[in-house]
């Protein structure tokens, strides 16, 4: 068991007999080599789907060139969102400001590209050169007539979970701009759900099936246009609810649209789910749709899970994901296969997340704030996991310890929301529990010799 | 169509970069201080910057990489990051245990006006760093120069923290191998080995980025340039300096400090720069170069010959680090292809000249284009208004290349998509096969892919 920083003790706990405590929503320990990231990252993640506006990023290079299409965001039309466009703020900028160049810069774009909307993140350094991007937007929209929107993404003002509440807000200035004729009264938006390999194809597919509307993806394959309507919809559909809480909140309160916290991941979550919407309209025509589908849904898959479950039956699994509602999700699929979850973790979790996980985890669970590479590999080896669940930070550390890993952030390759979604999390989990390479790794071959030997 | 959001008209820019071929300065320096055993990078800024560089190298090498971060707040901004930097400095120490820690800053540090001096100073007088461990830094701001600036920053900040003069005369050389991958640098020491010279490499990231699996987890991999060997460097006969962007600060302190002579080489990829990077061996060290070296370039040459009807001729657009890139057109040049078109964001004052001086007599008209709006929205755009055989740069090329239906070879910095750069190099003969190999493998699955039925052959 490696060293814990003295500072983190608090932010690490282990279900059992003591009482429960832990410790979160803390900056992380300066010098601690955190997977976190910032305020821009958090505001760029969300509203980059959004396909057809201008995403500018007003500062230096770099913070472009690291989110350049990183996200597997789809769209089934425009693709604007997959280009890099920045200011690129040299020296002489910094010290001369760059409101000049950022209008030069909006200027040419919109002129070049005729998109929807744009939005403009602003980073570290125009927070402290104190460049009026409000400002630029403003005049900017005025004269070419789109919205032109800042974000408020400065790095250092507080952690992801800031930048969502910042994409938040840009966001809610679009919404309500654009009439709402024509819309059912069995409509919703869908707040947070990101079209990673295709996933809100997949659920919005459910939604015809049972006869809901869908007005706005917020921001999954998202269209400006949608987004300024949402304020018609008669429900708002909130998963990932750490990035998209706030934004279903501010719509409540100015449009009075009621919201639900919604998973569409595992066969659980995602029948419960549409369930909820389904009882949330009253409507017994589309319960019975409802039940319908999941029926289908669930006997089409089944089979397949079942046969999973069984070679998967008690493999151990460690879960380090960005927002802690996934793990909840994450836990009660692994167990759906047959498997136990030893670790669980978080980045940006809250309180009642993480007593809501300890409640839904085993004896001896260890449960992780704010997390570092060297905390979670000793987890990972104390636990003898097979498979870790995380993004692309872990996946590498997984592997050199010979444990199989899924990515289950921005790299998915295989959508695993829904119920198809959760076929293709069990062969992607089975694919890398059961991959012959482990048996070559030396960790698992020296503890595999002893058991060879008779007692 | 991915970018069917490029016009064939170029408009000229003021204010916009698209598409960059270039990034920050703080991820050269973190990508050099991992080639120091023992080494944790730091970086002085807020928690994203750590985090996107240690992404963005994770997955170009598909290892672990370990930094740690001031994690700047609002109160930082505005006290400035002394005490982060204090607190970190005893954190690392403390939990990581390193032998050295090399801060590297961000725009946001140098923006507020943190003095690295005074504060690893001030580290240092208050005990937080323990004997025999050192705290180094390098000033990387980003919004000067580009990611190849930092790695030549840090590799400066090594001979200025580390290298020592010396009156005796170690008979040993050093090589700066630049930015270049795990691979290339193993390639480099194995070529001055087997030539029977002792080497001092700095940075050195083979056996760090491309560690093997041990089933373990190993915080500080086994490479690295050692401080003793750094140390060592003042005494070094000579200094050979690869790549003039990256390699030329700390070639220059070395001398400066040490007065250790330097010479400046291009980085060697394809024939005739490893023939110059031999010769400079071989004369500085006073040795032969062995058959073995000399068959390889034999095979390399014999592999020219058996092929060159393929590429002769053939139009190749580049963008990528601009020591890359001028070795690179030297190589496509001797191969008798034509590189028309070349792009770095990098914005390096020489680098005009040095790429002229190898295209003027072969490809005259070529377009260059380096720093500001030099990004592969231009490039593509030239290609859209006269195409090109095949394209070369980073994964980011993909793009252009599946629009246009171009060959595409993968180098350069970041790989997201393919594996090879970090076990197989392109520098030295080997590295100038693989590359060819790279070349003619693209461009003839494309001939046997499109080819008509009547004419697809099966010899070629």
């Amino acid at each position: 068991m490696a060293d814990i920083l003295r500072e983190r003790e608090r932010q690490v706990y282990r279900k059992g007999a003591q009482p429960f405590q832990l410790d979160c929503e803390k900056q992380s320990v300066a010098g601690s080599v955190s997977q976190r990231a910032c305020v821009f990252c958090g505001s760029r993640v969300v509203l980059y789907p959004i396909a057809d506006a201008l995403h500018i990023v007003h500062g230096p290079i770099g913070c472009a060139s690291y989110t350049w299409d990183i996200r597997g965001a789809l769209s089934s039309g425009p693709e604007l969102h997959r280009l890099s466009f920045s200011t690129d703020l040299r020296e002489l900028d910094v010290i001369q400001g760059g409101e000049k160049k950022l209008y030069a810069a909006l200027c040419e774009l919109i002129d070049a590209h005729q998109p929807k909307a744009a939005f403009v993140y602003a980073t570290c350094i125009v927070g402290i050169i104190g460049d009026d991007v409000e400002a630029v937007c403003k005049r900017v929209s005025r004269e070419k007539g789109i919205p032109v929107l800042p974000v408020h993404s400065e790095g250092f003002k507080g952690t992801k979970k800031d930048g969502y509440r910042a994409a938040c807000e840009a966001l809610f200035q679009l919404v309500g701009t654009a009439p709402t004729d024509g819309i059912s009264p069995i409509s919703i938006n869908i707040l947070g759900d990101f079209n990673l390999a295709g996933e809100i194809w997949m659920i919005r597919e459910y939604f015809r099936r049972i006869g809901v509307e869908v007005v706005a993806c917020i921001t999954g394959d998202g269209r400006v246009d949608d987004i300024r309507r949402g304020h018609g919809a008669a429900l708002n559909v909130v998963q990932c609810s750490g990035s998209m809480t706030y934004l279903a909140k501010s719509l409540q309160d100015k449009w009075g649209t009621p919201f639900i916290r919604v998973s569409y991941f595992g066969i659980e979550d995602m029948a419960q789910s549409l369930y909820d919407i389904a009882r949330f309209f009253k409507d017994p025509y589309l319960m019975q749709r409802t039940q319908d589908l999941v029926r289908q849904e669930i006997e089409a898959i089944m089979p397949t899970v079942v046969e999973y479950r069984r070679k998967l039956q008690g493999k151990k699994a460690a879960i380090y994901v960005g927002g802690a509602f996934k793990a909840f999700s994450l836990v009660r699929a692994l167990r759906l296969l047959g498997m136990q979850t030893v670790m669980v973790g978080s980045q940006t979790g809250n309180r009642e997340d993480y007593e809501q996980l300890r409640e839904l985890c085993d004896e001896g669970t260890i449960i992780v704030d704010d997390s570092n590479p060297l905390e979670l590999a000793s987890f990972l080896q104390e636990k003898e996991v097979d498979v870790f669940i995380g993004g692309v930070k872990e996946r590498p550390i997984a592997y050199k310890l010979g444990v199989g890993f899924c990515d289950h952030n921005h790299e998915r390759k295989e959508a695993l929301a829904g119920f198809a979604g959760m076929v293709n999390f069990a062969r992607e989990v089975y694919g890398t529990v059961m991959s012959p390479v482990w048996k070559l790794t030396p960790r698992k071959r020296e503890r595999a010799l002893p058991k060879e030997q008779p007692e | 169509m991915l970018l069917r959001h490029t016009s064939s008209e170029v408009v000229e820019r003021s204010a916009l970069t698209i598409n960059p071929a270039k990034t920050c300065q703080p991820i050269g320096a973190m990508y050099a201080a991992l080639g120091v055993h023992n080494c944790l990078p730091h970086s002085h800024g807020s928690q994203g910057c750590c985090a996107y560089h240690r992404s963005a190298l994770t997955r170009h090498y598909r290892e672990p990489v370990m930094a740690g971060t001031s994690s700047f707040t609002e109160g930082t901004s505005v006290f400035g990051g002394q005490a982060n930097l204090l607190q970190a400095i005893e954190t690392m120490f403390d939990v990581y245990g390193p032998e050295v820690i090399a801060v590297h800053t961000t725009c946001l540090s140098e923006t507020i006006g943190d003095d690295m001096v005074q504060i690893i100073g001030k580290a240092m007088s208050e005990g937080k760093v323990p004997e025999g461990k050192h705290v180094i830094h390098a000033n990387t701001p980003s919004y000067v120069g580009s990611h190849v600036t930092g790695f030549a920053n840090m590799t400066k900040a090594l001979v200025h923290y580390f290298a020592e003069p010396s009156a005796e005369e170690k008979k040993q050389i050093n090589i700066l191998p630049g930015w270049v991958e795990p691979s290339d640098m193993r390639e480099i020491k194995c070529l001055a080995h087997r030539m029977g010279v002792k080497v001092v490499m700095f940075p050195d990231t083979s056996d760090v980025l491309d560690a093997p699996q041990t089933g373990t987890h190993q915080f500080y991999p086994k490479g690295g340039a050692t401080v003793e060997q750094i140390r060592s460097a003042g005494a070094s006969i000579s200094t050979l300096g690869l790549g003039l962007s990256a390699s030329t600060r700390a070639a220059d302190a070395l001398e400066e400090k040490c007065e250790v002579s330097r010479e400046m080489l291009e980085l060697p990829i394809g024939l005739q720069a490893t023939d110059r990077f031999i010769e400079a061996v071989r004369t500085i060290a006073g040795v032969k170069v062995p058959d073995i070296i000399t068959d390889e370039r034999g095979r390399l040459l014999d592999m020219i010959a058996d092929m060159h009807q393929y590429v002769y001729g053939k139009r190749v657009a580049l963008f990528g680090d601009p020591d890359q890139l001028v070795s690179l057109a030297e190589f496509l040049v001797c191969l008798d292809m034509q590189p028309v078109y070349i792009v770095t964001g990098t914005p390096s004052t020489r680098f005009e000249k040095r790429i002229r001086s190898v295209l003027d007599s072969s490809v005259p008209s070529a377009k260059v284009r380096k720093g500001a709006q030099a990004d592969t929205y231009l490039l593509h755009q030239w290609i859209k208004q006269e195409p090109v055989d095949l394209l070369i740069g980073n994964t980011y090329g993909k793009y252009i290349a599946r629009d246009e239906n171009i060959p595409f070879v993968r180098h350069g910095f970041p790989i997201l998509d393919r594996v090879g750069h970090s076990y197989f190099p392109t520098v030295g003969y080997r590295g100038a096969m693989r590359l060819l190999e790279n070349i003619l493998g693209v461009l003839m699955d494309r001939q046997d892919r499109e080819a008509p039925e009547e004419s697809f052959e099966l010899v070629m």
